[in-house]
């Protein structure tokens, strides 16, 4: 033990400091997190902490936001694009137990947005901070296992794998067979993975005025995006970067553009396909958009 | 008596680790920096706000001449964060510099590795003077076109250096500066030219 | 017209009630209580201390009632616990060699100072089910040892060995930081002492299977155990304000010193090499499969080739961890709906060129 001071966090709940992590837990974080800005795209290691929920549950995620939250934010937490998915919930409840902050489903007043999977559809705007919500960081894990080797391959900048990976789909399938976890090239430098958001989502990080921030919990790594910082899908001349494409708008708000969730109505084919993003759907709604309500 | 740290340490490191990642995020774009210490001389007290926010046991600090000359400062900082005073610039996670007039080559300091970038120090300058609009041309991550900031007083041969600093990444120091109330940021990553 | 479908907070609620009242069982049948596992559940408990990397025995009975019996959920809740929890530094080296021990024998001699001691084990047990305990009934108390001679000296037979360089040294105190997996990433490559805390904290069925696979001839290893103990051992801590010792406690440990394979060359005497397993509680499974991999582990150091799973200790160290594994199996069953839906959307387009393109064969063929 050293002389150091014996910091007295205010606590908000049952003995667990605001935002539950201790204050040097959250210090190592808010490290990381700074050079995880100074170096765009590179996967910053830190000592990722045993969470109350389980890894794989966003706890990469639930920690950058507990180092980054602040008692004026307004949180918001959506999983696949939406606020009622019972992770989001969950996530959303964990924190609004822990520090008490504000909470709300609505895009456009949150200061941080905790994903998995998304990206909202409404413009991210300055002074906003996504978290997302990482399993696998490591753009290059599934052509190289090893950690030694992936390491030395970013700081080699030795990505021909992954263009030879992507290219080998162009000639079995006629198209890039990565629909989601579509790695980008980050200020020009480093390859990322986006996390598993579908490539649907890649063009909104490009340039984005909102700080994007990563957490892998269980690969304990924390990777960021600043602002109006160019991100790139990787593509070919002959096959450039395209996202997928709906033949329909959302049945409910007519939106067309965004990205749908298929929903299967009977066990004869019907289907119906709404909004991934709830609460896109439902700002559209109240301004009297109306979809057709159609099954397809 | 030793002075006091934050008076609110949870939410007062928390503002001020704030403050310091929309600066760095932002580069060229100063932010509001309350830190509501007074700490003892030298040390300014937003210097002390982001030492407090940011260093402790596993972060060894390196003070420039004029800190490391009052024991008071030292003190201070040991007692309120625990970190480790290194006399070694580049074994320093973090630099505190209250002359960057006199602030040693950036060279000095530790750059990280290339498989470990993030293994770097950071440098902590107290400046007079942060204006932002006119001075120094930045472009980079973080900044929307280009934008500019005049930062008094400087290190020698600033842009040069911050030029080499530039062209090494993804290694390189990171600068953090800070004026009475105010706090900047300059990563690595940004490209730095005289106006 | 659909309706999206909302209730995620109440779902959750409901879910949790029902979670609690299936935790209980049949009201009718007396609860259980904690000091019920923790005195009658012991090795149970033992597992979740170790795993969990917090030696409360009280707390890891606790846990496990609230698992409703699931290990890993167990060693989960005792994880996230101990992250709550002030660190004031580390302990002393605990000495092994002055444990009193419950038990320990050794493979590699007949009789040895100390004594082989049986102690509270199922070894020689026949595996019967015994009806007799589906009734409450009282335990007939267990004869007394008369005391040997030596008794109260045990030392570790690796030491005896050490003693005419059969065997290679124990590695020096270098006095060096001992790092700590919790406190920050691993590193790789990782020093032995990282990989033994790895190992230790790991599941136990993980590391038995890579254990056996050493046996099997995957990173073969030439294994002898030298000893098995089980015992007590005082804890001890230095305040830096005192700067003295001072005693925490005792705890009960496994410990298994496996000899092994030897090596030599031209400039080097041939010696037998050690692989190392350590446990809170009793866990000689655990301790023993411990032993085997750590030595594996050590392939690279030694000088042999590294061609098995239990010899990498990216592979090792990566996949032990149970909480990690758990949770990156189980997430598979939280929503992937977007990523399907993408997916899906790809799959249709590619069977669609792909009829296309056969339809426009067959066209020209006909």
């Amino acid at each position: 033990m050293s002389a150091t001071a014996m910091i007295e966090p205010s606590r908000s709940e049952a003995g667990y400091n605001f935002a539950y992590l201790d204050e040097g837990t959250k210090r190592m974080i808010r490290r990381a997190i700074l050079k995880a800005i100074a170096v765009p795209g590179y996967q910053v290691p830190f000592a990722s902490r045993e969470m109350p929920m389980p890894y794989g549950w966003g706890t990469g995620g639930v920690q950058v936001t507990a180092a980054v939250l602040g008692r004026a934010d307004v949180l918001k937490v959506i999983d696949q694009g939406a606020d009622d998915t019972t992770n989001a919930v969950s996530i959303r409840r964990f924190f609004a137990r822990t520090s008490g902050v504000a909470t709300t489903t609505r895009t456009t007043e949150a200061t941080i947005i905790q994903t998995r999977h998304r990206i909202p559809e409404t413009p991210l705007r300055e002074g906003q901070v996504l978290v997302y919500q990482v399993p696998i960081p490591e753009p290059l894990r599934f052509l190289e296992p090893r950690e030694t080797e992936t390491r030395q391959l970013h700081a080699l900048r030795e990505y021909g794998a992954m263009h030879v990976k992507l290219y080998e789909d162009i000639s079995r399938h006629g198209h890039i067979a990565t629909t989601y976890a579509y790695p980008v090239e980050v200020a020009g430098r480093y390859v990322m993975d986006p996390s598993p958001t579908p490539k649907f989502d890649n063009p909104k990080m490009d340039d984005c005025p909102a700080l994007q921030l990563f957490g892998a919990g269980r690969e304990r790594r924390i990777y960021a995006v600043p602002p109006y910082t160019s991100v790139r899908s990787l593509d070919f001349e002959d096959h450039p970067f395209r996202v997928q494409q709906f033949d329909q708008p959302c049945a409910l708000c007519g939106a067309e553009g965004v990205y749908l969730d298929e929903m299967l109505l009977d066990d004869a084919g019907r289907r119906m396909f709404v909004c991934s993003d709830t609460d896109h759907c439902e700002g559209r709604r109240a301004d009297g958009h109306v979809g057709t309500g159609d099954a397809v | 008596m030793l002075a006091p740290g934050f008076a609110d340490p949870v939410h007062d490191a928390q503002g001020t680790f704030r403050a310091v990642m929309d600066a760095l995020a932002r580069p060229g774009l100063p932010r509001r920096l309350e830190a509501g210490l007074e700490p003892p001389a030298p040390l300014t007290p937003e210097l002390a706000a982001i030492a407090l926010a940011l260093t402790d046991a596993d972060t060894p600090v390196w003070l420039d001449a004029g800190l490391a000359a009052a024991p008071e400062v030292a003190a201070y900082l040991r007692f309120h964060t625990g970190a480790p005073l290194t006399d070694d610039p580049a074994r320093a996670a973090f630099a505190l510099i209250r002359d960057p007039a006199r602030c040693p080559p950036f060279v000095r300091f530790a750059p990280g590795t290339p498989a470990y970038p993030d293994t770097s120090t950071t440098l902590v300058l107290a400046l007079d003077t942060i204006t932002a609009g006119e001075g120094l041309r930045l472009t980079g991550p973080g900044i929307d076109g280009t934008t500019r900031i005049a930062l008094a007083p400087l290190p020698e041969r600033f842009v040069g250096q911050l030029a080499e600093n530039r062209a090494g990444f993804p290694l390189g120091i990171d600068l953090i500066l800070t004026a009475p109330g105010r706090v900047a940021g300059l990563p690595r990553s940004t490209a730095v030219t005289e106006s | 017209m659909y309706v999206a479908v909302k209730g995620g907070e109440a779902a959750i609620d409901n879910a949790h009630r029902l979670l609690a009242e299936t935790r209980r069982g049949d009201p009718a049948v007396p609860e259980l209580t904690v000091a019920q596992i923790r005195e009658q559940m012991t090795l149970l408990v033992d597992r979740v201390m170790a795993e969990g990397s917090l030696y409360d025995p009280d707390l890891a009975a606790l846990a496990l009632k609230q698992a409703r019996g699931d290990v890993v959920e167990a060693v989960f809740l005792v994880r996230a616990f101990r992250t709550t929890l002030p660190r004031f530094g580390a302990s002393k080296p605990v000495d092994t060699g002055a444990m009193a021990v419950a038990r320990r024998v050794s493979a590699t001699f007949k009789d040895l100072p100390g004594g082989q001691v049986l102690g509270p084990t199922f070894d020689y047990t026949h595996r019967l089910i015994d009806f007799a305990l589906a009734a409450a009934g009282t335990v007939e108390p267990a004869a007394e040892a008369e005391p040997r001679d030596d008794a109260g000296t045990c030392p570790r037979v690796t030491d005896l060995l050490a003693q005419d360089g059969l065997i290679e040294p124990s590695p020096p105190d270098d006095g060096a930081p001992v790092g700590d997996l919790t406190r920050e990433p691993v590193d790789y490559p990782a020093d032995r002492a990282l990989r033994l805390q790895a190992l230790a904290r790991g599941d136990e069925g993980f590391v038995l299977g890579l254990g056996y696979s050493t046996q099997r001839g995957y990173g073969r290893t030439h294994p002898f155990v030298g000893e098995v103990r089980v015992g007590d051992v005082a804890v001890e801590f230095v305040p830096e304000e005192l700067g003295f010792p001072v005693p925490l406690g005792r705890i009960r440990l496994t410990e298994c010193q496996m000899v092994n394979q030897f090596t030599g060359s031209g400039t080097t005497p041939p010696q037998f090499t050690r692989g190392y397993g350590l446990t809170f509680g009793q866990s000689e499974r655990k301790a023993m499969a411990m032993a085997l991999v750590d030595r594996a582990l050590r392939a690279a150091e030694l000088g042999e080739p590294v061609t098995s799973p239990a010899q990498d200790q990216e592979f090792v160290l990566a996949h032990c961890d149970s909480l990690q594994a758990t949770g990156f199996v189980e997430h598979l069953k939280l929503p992937h709906y977007v990523d399907f839906q993408a997916e899906l959307e790809l799959v249709r387009r590619l069977r669609a060129e792909f009829f296309r393109d056969s339809d426009s064969v067959q066209e020209a063929a006909e």
